[in-house]
């Protein structure tokens, strides 16, 4: 069987020869500069994983074209105003989209007693920040769908036009709860704004989707219960952006769901587990979008490699400040059970 | 004990910002398979989905709101385990971040002929999920007063409802319900037939809280002591009052909350008889007394007269439907009595 499954598009970065871009050169720039960001942030915390500097990886390389957007269109805040996102563990590109620091990424992977997600207690890539409305993720795949619908109905009650964002992989769609999420998210008469998405990479740890789903589209589950869909190239920033943004215009003015799957690359495979590689043969949205943006004479090479190189070293140096934080304290085990006055 | 719990729910969703009672059957027309969430202004029906029941609770508790979700039977609370573990990790895998002000109430245990699947006992499995506060209420009045302290909580807490005790009539009157129990039903419970019209009328209740974590000794005594909760609490009181000829004078404490538990009334009370029987209906393996007789071994041995014990459940599948499979499955007046009347006759 191809690695690469039937029914992954090809990357769609050029349309046509001389064709439009549809966003404006600034916001390619910036979406530009959050990918590399996030995939030498990625890169790094494999580093130090390698280097004996953490326990465990497990990231996002290979969706920042997809999360980049999605980080960049969401309503950043705290309480029912404004997004919550129920993300999964290869989201670092939202959140550095939203405007996170990387260090805390890094202090999450050496589990330092600064690790603001986690206090040093939970693996790489499980953020959590309640300021923005960032739900802790968790390691249990896909337990997100079926709490995301009580965020949306809290939104649906509130008022406004703050929505939900669900995210998960397209093995653990097989979980009953993606088939709560549509239930709950549908009921007649209260339809809640949540905005569903699969990032489908085509393998769950060493299962090839096609091996044990029937389903030509994982999006199309929505329909049997009213939902708009969509299937998006989520190796194709520009395709992901205007994706995301269509559905999240629909849910936060509609406040019905929607359910979004993205098709994306697992450029690392599915975690140190697995070796934390770089695997051949998929497609590296970075490479295609560097090449476009060359092409159309948006960044030159050279300013593109400075951009790696600004990263590479700005990350490499909070890495190293990293490793000489202290780790949390043995008695700190009783912090936080339950919530602590302040 | 149902009405009582329904007061509470009705004070908390006026008076401490509950605003949304919900599960299977939970709204109108039923208000609830036991008839506790009738004519409550905040209570809908959901899918018959638990996992989505407790999820869409923590998600709720996310979105500042503060929700009490009912699983129908504990029976049917095993499927949504790991998501109770989430809710009870949530503050600490967040290092205090995030925490979940939500309140999980659902009936458990024996007593009326429920047969395999509405019999089941949770509060050994509850107890294995640190990051809960658990309560199981023996009385109408603690019913009202624990019900209420979860509705403030900022931590999830788990409310277990001894549907054998749900039908019992109060010793002790909830602050503001009318004397006479006609006029309370008349004007909160909903009439039989179409009640698309009907709405309660609910007394004026005054705010009475038991505070999670405090027991209460029922019934004083010094041969020795009786620690229970839940349906087999009012057994161990009865079995207690029927020995008092006999010069067994049992003091019995009833936990009311199982995490955190009131480790000082045990002790108390444990140092005064020297005597300690734990009573309660789950399966007796890794049971949640157990634990309380590991700790009574290991800080009181000292003071103990006679090794301390256990009266739980059998350790068998499942509570059989026929007369004789329940009653010789969980714990009966009869064998509390002589678990009581051993124990007392003991001698170093």
């Amino acid at each position: 069987m191809s690695e690469r499954g039937p029914n992954r598009p090809r990357p769609q970065l050029v349309r046509a020869e001389g064709g439009a871009l549809f966003l404006d050169s600034e916001l390619l720039v910036q979406m530009h500069g959050l990918m590399v960001k996030a995939r030498v942030l990625e890169e790094r915390l494999i580093q130090m994983y390698k280097a004996g500097h953490g326990y465990f990886w497990i990231g996002g390389p290979g969706e920042e074209a997809f999360n980049v957007p999605l980080g960049l269109l969401m309503k950043k805040g705290q309480g029912p105003a404004f997004d919550y996102l129920h993300g999964h563990y290869r989201q670092a590109a939202t959140l550095l989209a939203l405007g996170e620091e990387p260090i805390g990424a890094l202090r999450q992977m050496k589990n330092t007693a600064t690790d603001p997600y986690s206090g040093g207690r939970n693996f790489a890539g499980h953020f959590s920040k309640r300021a923005w409305n960032i739900a802790p993720i968790t390691s249990p795949i896909e337990v997100q769908y079926v709490i995301a619908p009580g965020t949306a109905l809290a939104q649906k009650r509130f008022g406004g036009d703050g929505i939900t964002i669900v995210t998960g992989g397209d093995a653990g769609t097989a979980e009953g709860d993606f088939a709560s999420c549509l239930v709950w998210s549908s009921r007649p008469g209260s339809e809640l704004p949540i905005l569903i998405i699969v990032t489908h990479n085509q393998w769950g740890i060493s299962t090839a989707a096609a091996t044990q789903q029937g389903p030509t589209s994982i999006a199309d589950r929505g329909k049997a219960f009213g939902m708009r869909t969509a299937s998006v190239d989520g190796n194709d920033p520009i395709s992901s952006y205007l994706a995301l943004k269509e559905a999240f215009a629909y849910v936060r003015s509609e406040r019905k769901p929607f359910v979004l799957e993205a098709m994306v690359s697992r450029l690392y495979g599915h975690s140190s587990a697995s070796g934390s590689n770089f695997v051949p043969g998929e497609v590296d949205c970075i490479v295609t979008f560097e090449e476009l943006l060359e092409k159309k004479g948006i960044l030159t090479r050279a300013a593109m490699d400075q951009v790696r190189e600004k990263w590479a070293k700005e990350i490499g140096e909070m890495a190293r400040k990293v490793r000489d934080e202290p780790q949390p304290g043995p008695e700190s085990i009783w912090r936080n059970v339950y919530k602590e006055k302040p | 004990m149902a009405q009582a719990i329904r007061m509470a729910l009705h004070y908390a969703e006026e008076n401490l910002g509950v605003t949304d009672i919900f599960g299977e059957d939970v709204g109108p027309p039923l208000g609830g398979v036991f008839t506790v969430t009738q004519g409550l202004k905040t209570a809908w029906n959901s899918p018959l989905d638990e996992r989505g029941i407790i999820g869409v609770a923590m998600g709720l508790a996310m979105g500042g709101r503060r929700p009490v979700a009912e699983i129908q039977f504990c029976d049917y609370i095993f499927n949504t385990i790991d998501l109770l573990k989430i809710a009870g990790n949530t503050c600490w895998s967040t290092d205090g971040d995030w925490n979940l002000p939500m309140v999980v109430k659902t009936p458990v245990g024996s007593g009326i002929r429920g047969s395999i699947y509405h019999s089941h006992s949770f509060d050994a499995t509850a107890t294995h999920i640190p990051g809960w506060k658990i309560v199981m209420p023996s009385t109408p009045l603690d019913a009202y007063g624990l019900m209420v302290s979860a509705c403030q909580e900022e931590n999830p807490v788990l409310f277990l409802e001894p549907k054998a005790l749900l039908r019992i009539k109060g010793e002790e009157p909830i602050p503001g319900e009318p004397a006479d129990e006609r006029t309370l039903s008349k004007m909160i419970d909903a009439p039989l037939g179409d009640r698309s019209k009907w709405k309660p009328e609910w007394p004026a209740l005054q705010p009475y809280a038991v505070p999670l974590g405090k027991a209460k000794v029922v019934k004083e005594g010094d041969t020795l002591s009786v620690v229970s909760y839940g349906r087999t609490l009012p057994l161990c009181v009865r079995a207690a009052v029927g020995l008092a000829e006999a010069g067994i004078h049992a003091e019995v404490i009833d936990l009311r909350s199982l995490w955190p538990y009131d480790w000082e009334a045990i002790r108390a009370s444990v140092e005064k008889t020297g005597k300690v029987l734990f009573v309660n209906e789950d399966t007796e393996v890794t049971n949640f007394g157990e634990h309380l007789l590991r700790r009574t071994v290991e800080e009181l041995f000292y003071r103990l007269e006679a090794p301390p014990r256990l009266l739980a459940g059998k350790f068998v599948p499942g509570i059989g439907l026929a007369d004789a499979l329940e009653v010789a499955s969980v714990p009966q007046l009869g064998d509390i009595t002589e678990a009581i009347r051993a124990l007392a006759s003991e001698q170093p």
